[in-house]
């Protein structure tokens, strides 16, 4: 009898467990990397589910749903790739809505640097301008347009360095490797202002707005948690998270 | 013709980089691989562990390393800023030198092999003969290790036409000057062009089998003799 009572106990809480907490796995943009972290744990800690959250490129974790990965939700950098999930039937018909909307800003590490970044852009003293791949990022293809505003694209193109993703972009301003680039506002702000450098918030209407979509996919059709965090991601607590790290929410 | 301009442009790049970063290994890594081969020294230990790093290592630890270390505020990055070179990070010749590093055990380790494969009797005997040190290595350890650096040149110029992780995090993919075969695969999966992606895939993948067909089918002429 003794071996027994052990897996007995073990065996009614997990079954409890589940009753109350569930697990939810999700792929997340890299952009938003940072908010998402605060955001997880806020829900965590109010609902009693964990999330397992993976970060990448959106066209990476696109590849990965379409070839079967267990992720229930996706909150890509785009519109696109919801959109053509939704299409192919791999996510739930009605759940995608635009959960943030990017902005752009020109930054550099160094504090004197940029004041008026269309006159620095202009000016050419610099010795490079990184920039995410336009090809696969939303802050890529913003930058451009956002050149092509200025008139300076074909201009600056011979001192363009480009990152496979806007953490990348980053990357090569943050090690000083090149003077200035177009970053995610969420990777250089907290709490309402910039972390360190100087930069210049693109405005809005340089470029398309970038909008990023977030769709509940097939796999989590049937677990409520999903549902729930999709939920939380509208609310108050979340939408102030959001704020926080320089996105706007519609 | 079904690969594009840039395919063309990327294969063409991945090239040069190979063969210029394999001719610089041939300088550079046969006289450690000689130093390895012969020393008795108790530093052999550690530096022969040196020279396997880029085995063991994440290609992202490689690439963060350097990218830091030739940035403006890393020891070579103002090295080559005093030199007036200006800054490795996003040129043709800061992949060369970051593959020098990445390639570096697959240069190194079969041509030490070769040369500890001869042993001392054949050095010995041409140093009765009064060859000098520097004869002895170029009549006798060079041509009797050949068929050790024709092993380590193809393995070096087939692992850097494979490198990817390091290219990726400090060259910028820029066309014609960084962007490597294998970056602009990746471009095309990221993009969804799968389509451009495949074919591109096949080339190299054909490629790679040639080049180690070629490896393979030559080494047991070299084990015969």
């Amino acid at each position: 009898m003794q071996p027994i009572r052990p897996v007995l106990i073990a065996a009614s809480l997990l079954a409890s467990g589940s009753l109350s907490a569930a697990e939810v796995q999700i792929a997340v943009a890299g952009n938003f990397t940072a908010p998402m972290k605060a955001i997880i744990a806020s829900f965590e800690q109010d609902s009693g589910h964990t999330v397992k959250a993976s970060y990448g490129s959106t066209g990476k974790l696109y590849a990965q749903i379409k070839n079967g990965a267990p992720f229930e939700a996706l909150l890509a950098a785009d519109q696109e790739r919801p959109q053509l999930l939704e299409e192919q039937g791999l996510g739930v018909p009605g759940s995608r809505y635009t959960y943030s909307i990017g902005a752009l800003v020109l930054w550099s590490t160094d504090a004197n640097k940029v004041e008026d970044g269309a006159a620095l852009l202009k000016s050419g003293d610099f010795n490079k301008l990184s920039i995410a791949n336009p090809k696969l990022a939303p802050y890529g293809d913003a930058s451009i347009e956002t050149l092509d505003s200025l008139g300076l694209k074909a201009d600056v193109e011979p001192k363009l360095v480009m990152g496979e993703n806007i953490a990348q972009a980053y990357q090569f301003v943050d090690t000083g490797n090149a003077d200035i680039g177009f970053v995610a506002l969420s990777q250089v702000m907290e709490g309402g202002k910039l972390i360190k450098g100087s930069g210049w918030i693109v405005p809005g209407e340089m470029h398309a707005p970038i909008s990023q979509d977030a769709l509940i996919l097939n796999r989590g059709k049937d677990n409520p948690a999903v549902t729930e965090l999709f939920v939380y991601l509208k609310g108050e607590k979340a939408e102030a998270i959001i704020h926080d790290f320089g996105y706007e929410t519609e | 013709m079904w690969l594009t301009e840039t395919d063309l442009e990327a294969i063409w790049l991945t090239l040069r980089l190979a063969t210029v970063t394999t001719l610089i290994l041939f300088v550079v890594g046969t006289p450690v691989a000689w130093w390895l081969a012969r020393t008795r020294s108790r530093w052999k230990g550690p530096i022969g562990a040196v020279v396997a790093l880029p085995l063991v290592l994440p290609p992202s630890v490689l690439g963060f390393y350097l990218l830091v270390a030739m940035g403006p505020n890393g020891p070579v990055g103002q090295l080559t800023q005093t030199l007036g070179i200006g800054l490795l990070p996003f040129t043709f010749w800061g992949l060369v030198v970051a593959s020098v590093f990445y390639s570096f055990p697959f240069m190194v380790q079969p041509v030490q092999n070769a040369f500890e494969g001869i042993g001392d009797r054949p050095l010995e005997a041409a140093a009765t003969l009064r060859a000098s040190p520097l004869d002895r290595f170029f009549s006798v350890a060079l041509p009797l290790a050949l068929p050790g650096f024709v092993t380590a040149g193809i393995l070096t110029f087939a692992h850097t036409v494979g490198e990817f992780g390091v290219v990726l995090m400090i060259g910028g993919n820029i066309p014609g000057v960084t962007r490597v075969a294998s970056v602009q695969i990746y471009d095309y999966v990221e993009a969804l062009e799968y389509g451009n992606a495949h074919r591109l895939s096949a080339v190299m993948l054909v490629f790679s089998f040639l080049v180690l067909l070629a490896l393979y089918v030559w080494n047991p002429g070299a084990k015969k003799r």
